[in-house]
C-alpha cells in the first residue's frame, strides 16, 4: 500500500499543453501504471486537443466529469498557478499537487483561505510531487532512483529527496511512498500531515524526514512524533552553515528572526526521539542502522 | 527585495501614513539645501543602507543648525556604517535622507510579517518602540501583541483600534493609529510585501502619530508586478557577485570560506555546504544552478565562483532528476576548458543518464577528481583545499 496516491488513482494534468506540462506528464505516463492512470489535461481554451493520447479539456470541472479523475497536477506558470490551484478546489477534487515554483506568497494566502473547510488536500507548490514506486509518479523526481519497499520520505526540498531515496535503495530499502512537500512558508501538507498518514500506513514501516532552515513546521512534527509516531524515524536538516537573514533559494528557506535555525530544529528533534544526523551522505545508512538492531 | 527607508515611507504615504518630511540627498550640499528647505530648528542626518541597528552604529545623528547639518552629512556620507546587521565590513554610506526633526512623547513598535503557521498577515506591535524587537520578543514576549489579519476582511477597524489600546496609544489618537495600522496592511499586501517595520511608530508632543522610521521587504516571486518597486532597486547596496548571479537566473549567495560548491536544487545545495564543514572544510558559496541548467549557465557559474580570490577548490554535486547527468558533464568540462581551471575540481553526479556523464568526465582529458558519493566528494574537496592531494 502506500499513502494519498497509488496505481489506481487518476490523474490530469492543468497545464498540459506547455512545455514542461508535456515533459513531465510524458514521463509519468511512462511510469509504471502510468498510461492507466493519466486520464486529461486542461488548458483553457485548447479542449478538443490531445497530447500522446491524453485528451485536453477546457476546465477542471469539464475534465472531472468526462475523465472521473480526482487528481490534478498542475505546472501552469507561477502568475496564473494560485487560480489554478483555486479552480480544481472548486471542481471537488480530491488532492492537487502544485509543481510550479516562485507563486507570490499573497496569492497563496488568499488560495489557502478559500480552502478553508473544503475536502481537497494541496501538496506543494515548489514541490517535486509524490511517488508510490513501481505504481505511480506524480510529478518531476526521477523514477529509477525508486525501489518499491516500507520506508515512507517526506521532504522539503527537490533534489535532497531523491539524495534520500538514492541512498535507501542503494542500501537495499525501497520505499512506500515519496512526498515532496515543497519549500515555500504558505504551502498544503506540512511534515506533520505527511507524518500522520505514514504513522497510519499499513505498509510504511520507518520514515525519513528531511527538513531545512525557516519556519518551525520540524519541531511541531517532532512533537507529535514524540506522542504520538509508533514507527522510527530518521531526521536531517539542510542549512546547519546558513547564515541568518540570507534567503537560501527556497522562498521558505530563510532564518529570521531568530527562528528556523538548524541547530534548533536538530536539538528538539533529537530530544523528541528522532534519529537525527547531520551528515546528508548517511540518511540511509541512519535508517538500515535502525532495522539491524 | 529590500529597499532604503526613504523608498518605504515613500510607499507608506500612497497608503495614507504619516512620516516627517524629507528628502533624499547625495552630496553634502544636497543636504544642506534640503534642511534649509524643509526649515525649523531641528534636523535628523540618516544614513540610508539596506541594514538595522543604523543609529547605534552612528548612521543617525540629530543637528540643530544647518552646520551641523553640512558636519554630520559630511562625516556620514561615505562612511563605513558598521552594524550588527552589516558585518563587520560594514556598508558605504551613499544616500541620505535629511528629516525634520519630531517632539517625541512616545514611541511604540509596529510589524508585519508573513506567519507561515497560521497562513496568515500578523500585525505585531508593542509599547516598547525604538527597540530591538528581538530583545523585547526574548525578554517580555507578554509586550508583544499580534494579530492575524482575515485575508478577505483586512484588518478592520475593531482590530486596529483594540491593538492601539493594548500598546497604549492614548485614546485621542486611536483614529491617527488606525489609520497607520491599515495603511500599513494596504500597502503590505497591495505591494507584496514579505516584512514590513515600523519602528518607531511615534506619538508626537502634539499628539500626532506618526512612521518614525521604515523598513519593507518585498516578494521577489511578485515583482513581475510591481515595476514601480523594482525601481527601487539599489544595487550598491548588493553583493555584486549576487547580482552578476541573478542575471543568470542562479540563486547565488557569498560566505566566507575557499571551497566553491555549484549544485542542483537549494536544499542539496544547502546540505552540500553542510557536509563540507562537517569534513572540515568551509563553504566559499552557496551555488544553486536550478533545474534547468545548460551549458552556457554551468559556465557563468565557474566564473562566478572563481572571482572570488580565497577560491581554492571546487565541488560539483549534481543529483539529475530533469537535468541529465551528461548534460551537466558536457557544461563541467567545456566551463573547465573556457575559464582554464587552475584549482583542484571535485565533481559527484548521480541520477539520469550518470554513466554517461562519468565517461564525457574521465575521456575529457581534465584533471577532474570523480568521487562516488556525497562523503566522499566532501572529503575529498576538503584534503584538495588543503592542498593535500
Amino acid at each position: 500500500m502506500s499513502i494519498l496516491i497509488n496505481k489506481n488513482t487518476r490523474v490530469m494534468t492543468q497545464g498540459m499543453t506547455g512545455k514542461v506540462g508535456q515533459f513531465h506528464t510524458l514521463h509519468s505516463k511512462n511510469y509504471a501504471n502510468g498510461a492507466n492512470c493519466f486520464v486529461a489535461g486542461v488548458t483553457p481554451g485548447k479542449a478538443g486537443q490531445s497530447y500522446e493520447g491524453i485528451p485536453v479539456y477546457n476546465s477542471v470541472a469539464e475534465a472531472k466529469a468526462q475523465t472521473g479523475a480526482t487528481v490534478s497536477v498542475i505546472y501552469v506558470p507561477p502568475p496564473y498557478a494560485a487560480a489554478a490551484i483555486d479552480e480544481a478546489v472548486e471542481a471537488g477534487l480530491e488532492l492537487v499537487i502544485c509543481i510550479t515554483e516562485g507563486i507570490p506568497v499573497h496569492d497563496m494566502i488568499r488560495t489557502r483561505y478559500k480552502m478553508q473547510g473544503k475536502s481537497t488536500i494541496l501538496v506543494g507548490p515548489n514541490c517535486p510531487g509524490l511517488i508510490t514506486p513501481d505504481e505511480i509518479k506524480i510529478g518531476i523526481m526521477p523514477g529509477h532512483i525508486h525501489r518499491k519497499g516500507r520506508i515512507g520520505v517526506v521532504s522539503r526540498s527537490g533534489t535532497l529527496t531523491y539524495e534520500a531515496v538514492w541512498q535507501l535503495s542503494e542500501l537495499g530499502m525501497g520505499q512506500s511512498s515519496c512526498v515532496g512537500i515543497g519549500g515555500d512558508p504558505i504551502n498544503g501538507l506540512k511534515h506533520l500531515d505527511v507524518m500522520k498518514l505514514f504513522n497510519d500506513d499499513p505498509d510504511t514501516d520507518a520514515v525519513i524526514m528531511v527538513g531545512e532552515i525557516g519556519g518551525n513546521d520540524e519541531e511541531e512534527c517532532a512533537r507529535w512524533i514524540r506522542q504520538n509516531m509508533q514507527k522510527p524515524v530518521v531526521g536531517f536538516i539542510a542549512g546547519i552553515t546558513a547564515p541568518p537573514g540570507k534567503r537560501m533559494g527556497h522562498a521558505g528557506a530563510i532564518i529570521s528572526g531568530g527562528q528556523g535555525g538548524a541547530e534548533d530544529k536538530l536539538a528538539v528533534m533529537e530530544e523528541c526521539g528522532i534519529h537525527i544526523t547531520r551528515n546528508p551522505a548517511e540518511m540511509g545508512k541512519v535508517m538500515k542502522s535502525i532495522f539491524k538492531k | 527585495m529590500k529597499i532604503h527607508e526613504y523608498q518605504a515611507k515613500e510607499v507608506l504615504r500612497q497608503f495614507a501614513v504619516p512620516t516627517p518630511r524629507g528628502s533624499v540627498c547625495f552630496s553634502v550640499d544636497e543636504a544642506e539645501a534640503a534642511a534649509r528647505k524643509l526649515g525649523g530648528a531641528a534636523w535628523v542626518v540618516k544614513a540610508q543602507i539596506h541594514a538595522g541597528g543604523r543609529g547605534k552604529g552612528g548612521g543617525v545623528k540629530v543637528a540643530r543648525s544647518l552646520p551641523e547639518v553640512r558636519e554630520y552629512a559630511e562625516k556620514i556620507l561615505g562612511m563605513q556604517l558598521v552594524t550588527h546587521q552589516t558585518g563587520p565590513e560594514g556598508q558605504t554610506v551613499r544616500r541620505l535622507l535629511i528629516e525634520e526633526g519630531a517632539q517625541i512623547a512616545k514611541e511604540y513598535y509596529v510589524g508585519m510579517v508573513i506567519d507561515r503557521g497560521r497562513q496568515r498577515v500578523a500585525l505585531m506591535a508593542s509599547s516598547e518602540g525604538g527597540m530591538d524587537i528581538e530583545e523585547v520578543a526574548a525578554h517580555s514576549p507578554e509586550k508583544i501583541h499580534k494579530v492575524w489579519i482575515d485575508p478577505v476582511a483586512g484588518l478592520t477597524d475593531a482590530e486596529a483600534e483594540a491593538i492601539a489600546k493594548k500598546i497604549g496609544i492614548p485614546d485621542a489618537a486611536f483614529a491617527q493609529a488606525r489609520v497607520c495600522l491599515q495603511g500599513l496592511y494596504r500597502a503590505f499586501v497591495e505591494k507584496d510585501a514579505m516584512l514590513a517595520e515600523i519602528n518607531p511608530l511615534v506619538l508626537t508632543a502634539d499628539q500626532r502619530v506618526i512612521a518614525l522610521d521604515a523598513k519593507m521587504n518585498f516578494d521577489s516571486n511578485a515583482l513581475y508586478r510591481h515595476p514601480e518597486i523594482v525601481a527601487f532597486r539599489d544595487l550598491d547596496e548588493e553583493d555584486p557577485a549576487e547580482v552578476e548571479a541573478s542575471k543568470f537566473d542562479l540563486s547565488y549567495i557569498s560566505l566566507d570560506g575557499n571551497i566553491g560548491c555549484l549544485v542542483n536544487g537549494a536544499g542539496l545545495a544547502m546540505a552540500t555546504m553542510d557536509i563540507i564543514k562537517l569534513y572540515g572544510g568551509s563553504p566559499a558559496n552557496f551555488l544553486d544552478v536550478g533545474g534547468g541548467a545548460t551549458k552556457e549557465k554551468v559556465t557563468e557559474a565557474f566564473k562566478l565562483m572563481l572571482k572570488n580570490p580565497k577560491l581554492n577548490a571546487i565541488l560539483v554535486n549534481i543529483f539529475g532528476g530533469i537535468m541529465k547527468c551528461d548534460v551537466i558533464a558536457d557544461g563541467v568540462v567545456a566551463a573547465a576548458r573556457e575559464v582554464h581551471l587552475k584549482v583542484p575540481l571535485i565533481v559527484r553526479l548521480e541520477g539520469t543518464n550518470v554513466d554517461l556523464g562519468k565517461k564525457i568526465l574521465a575521456q575529457s582529458g581534465l584533471a577532474i577528481i570523480a568521487a562516488s558519493d556525497m562523503a566522499d566528494a566532501a572529503q575529498k574537496v576538503v584534503a584538495a583545499a588543503k592542498g593535500e592531494n
